[in-house]
């Protein structure tokens, strides 16, 4: 188990004004690793989530990614290191066909030169047949091929869940923020997307870091398991430690 | 029928305080004086003859909208969308050959003022692509795009006047100086969406007509700056004499007699050729990463920062490019003219050309070049309702934004042949 730390967060902390939304959480993600954020709603899962990933800037603490800090880099070159995330509300490009959100989000790979675009050299050829290859891969594992040219914005609900997944590992990120990704989907649903995270994790080898109100998904998948109480972070450990452990159980329950 | 009602009523005051004063009403000078009159009798009946049509229509609105709808729309795109589809794009082939082929066709069959129409349709044509890249892609509303248009065009009469440049040389020079304000424009506005982004946009159109308007030493200020060099074809002219040293003239090097027609003709081409070649590099450029990339950012910008696209460079290169293509119809314009004024650049044009985008599908290529026929010569033949033109023009407007809001024709995602391995 000596996997090399992909993701170091120390004292993270987030004012707005006099709110503290997040106050000295530390967590740390390991290659190939499931580690999941749970709290009740409120607690400030998602504003790490927007520290980590460059939405907000941190008030203070250190984030380390691959050894490197990136606390203070814009959103785009956090996501470009290798750290994408999905979002609480699906935020898929809705008027474009389900294998043009695939291609957009290779942009980074593909040959952005506009003059080898225009006279179509073979190198920018090269480049977009890779980009095609790639996005057909992941709708094959997301099962999505038969909708490739449909609108993003008219598929179901879970469909369009699994298509962001399979957006962010277009990429080829080390490691996905997973933003309560089995909101909204029936049990089969959510059976399937749990298969899809396992698998991301086993046969991709990405460390998958999760916030998620689906019991029984975080304790069947999760590696290792940090729970946050308004802000403040409350326990850690793995799920059988969490399960157990009565601070957490008040901070769901209330006080009983 | 209540709700009705009280709705018609109403609908039929307004009409009345609107066109009572409008038309109803007349000032008359005597003298020194003026006084208010009213009009003839027959105006009158006009008004309330309108009061009372708006009074019945609203009264019985669902009725007349539900016998309305049994009215077939013109679906040519229903059997269109059956066809399969490789016939599809042979079709679309054909198609494009055809249009081509008529329009190299067009200005040797007809009159000479037809084929200045279509000139002037060309224009418009290039400008309603270019603002397309940046309303229809990038979905950047721009409401100052006449700017760059107004770059372009004092770009060349300013660069022939003190320098002595010619078209040719100075076309690139046009469409790099309207990138180069695009660019400049794209820095202030990178944070601005929507309303803000078109007030922003709007000022700047405004701040470059005054600055021309001016800056009368160098541009000539209200007075415009005259005889601006007509384009060449390799060195031959198209006037009845030479003006420049070292031209040819055309009709000598032909050996035919002279005629005006040829320089109209010419610069009708002229102007084709700009807009074919517009139009094959906007073709290529929605299907490259950049084009994909200005899309994605109109559907959604948080989502595109979240997966590395640098979104400071996609509305940067959005604003540039389309500002280019506005470079290079004012180049045109202005030697077709010979002679331009701030008088050309004013926000109307900016909402023509907005309007030719909005008309003719947000981001559809074909869809803009027909709003830009119809934009174009609707007005032209109704030359004779000259003071009702902007009245028409609303109306127009209003009945497309109830017919057919999407535009007439909405692009359509392209299709991607997937490999089956």
């Amino acid at each position: 188990m000596n996997n090399q730390t992909l993701l170091h967060v120390s004292d993270l902390t987030m004012q707005f004004g006099g709110l503290v939304a997040v106050n000295g959480v530390s967590l740390k993600v390991d290659e190939a690793e499931i580690v999941s954020i749970i709290g009740p709603n409120g607690a400030g899962k998602t504003t790490v989530f927007n520290c980590l990933s460059g939405f907000y800037r941190p008030t203070s603490g250190v984030v380390e990614f691959l050894g490197e800090e990136v606390q203070k880099l814009p959103d785009f070159k956090i996501s470009l290191k290798g750290m994408v995330r999905t979002f609480q509300h699906v935020r898929l490009f809705g008027d474009m066909t389900v294998i043009e959100n695939l291609l957009v989000a290779q942009h980074r790979h593909v040959n952005t030169n506009l003059f080898s675009g225009l006279f179509n050299t073979p190198a920018y050829r090269k480049a977009e047949e890779k980009a095609m290859y790639r996005a057909q891969y992941w709708l094959d594992k997301v099962g999505l091929t038969e909708f490739a040219n449909r609108e993003a914005g008219n598929l179901a609900y879970g469909q369009q869940r699994r298509l962001e997944i399979a957006r962010c590992m277009v990429t080829e990120p080390k490691l996905l923020l997973l933003d309560e990704p089995a909101a909204g989907l029936n049990p089969k649903e959510t059976n399937d997307l749990d298969n899809l995270i396992v698998s991301l994790k086993e046969d991709y080898h990405v460390s998958v870091l999760l916030i998620e109100h689906d019991m029984n998904l975080v304790m069947g998948i999760s590696d290792n398991i940090y729970v946050i109480n308004q802000g403040t972070p409350l326990a850690s450990g793995k799920p059988e430690q969490i399960k157990g452990n009565p601070e957490v159980i008040k901070a769901y329950l209330g006080e009983v | 029928m209540k709700a009705n009602f009280n709705h018609a009523i109403f609908a039929a005051i307004i009409t009345f305080i609107v066109s009572f004063p409008l038309l109803g009403l007349q000032l008359v000078t005597g003298g020194t004086s003026m006084s208010v009159e009213g009009a003839e009798d027959t105006t009158f009946t006009y008004i309330f003859a309108a009061v009372a049509i708006v009074f019945l229509f609203q009264l019985f609105r669902d009725k007349i909208t539900g016998a309305l709808s049994f009215i077939p729309k013109p679906s040519v795109g229903h059997i269109y969308s059956e066809l399969p589809r490789n016939k599809k794009q042979q079709l679309e082939k054909w198609f494009t050959v055809a249009i081509v082929a008529l329009a190299l066709l067009w200005p040797f069959v007809v009159s000479r003022g037809s084929i200045d129409l279509a000139t002037l349709v060309l224009i418009y044509v290039m400008l309603g692509l270019g603002l397309n890249i940046v309303v229809g892609l990038a979905g950047l509303l721009d409401l100052g795009y006449v700017a760059f248009y107004a770059v372009g065009a004092y770009s060349y009469a300013l660069l022939s006047q003190y320098f002595g440049f010619s078209f040719w040389l100075a076309l690139p020079i046009a469409g790099l100086m309207a990138a180069l304000f695009g660019f400049l424009l794209g820095f202030p506005v990178l944070r601005l969406r929507g309303d803000y982004l078109a007030i922003v946009t709007l000022g700047f159109g405004e701040i470059i007509r005054i600055f021309l308007l001016n800056t009368t030493s160098l541009t000539g200020g209200p007075n415009g700056i005259g005889g601006i060099d007509k384009p060449t074809l390799f060195g031959m002219e198209f006037g009845r004499r030479v003006k420049e040293e070292g031209n040819t003239l055309f009709h000598e090097v032909m050996g035919i007699p002279y005629d005006s027609t040829y320089k109209v003709i010419f610069l009708y081409l002229l102007a084709l050729i700009l807009v074919v070649a517009t139009v094959f590099v906007i073709r290529r450029l929605v299907r490259m990463p950049v084009g994909r990339a200005w899309e994605a950012l109109r559907e959604d910008e948080i989502a595109c920062r979240s997966l590395g696209m640098n979104r400071t460079i996609i509305k940067l290169s959005a604003f540039t490019i389309g500002a280019a293509f506005a470079g290079f119809a004012g180049c045109f314009f202005a030697a077709r003219q010979g002679f331009i004024s701030p008088e050309s650049f004013t926000f109307i044009e900016s909402a023509i050309i907005l309007a030719i985008v909005v008309l003719g599908g947000m981001g559809s290529q074909i869809g803009v070049i027909l709003a830009a026929i119809a934009m174009t010569v609707l007005p032209e033949l109704a030359r004779e309702f000259q003071e009702y033109r902007m009245l028409m023009f609303g109306l127009m407007m209003v009945l497309m934004m109830i017919w057919r809001p999407q535009g007439l024709l909405p692009s359509k995602r392209p299709h991607m042949e997937l490999s089956n391995e």
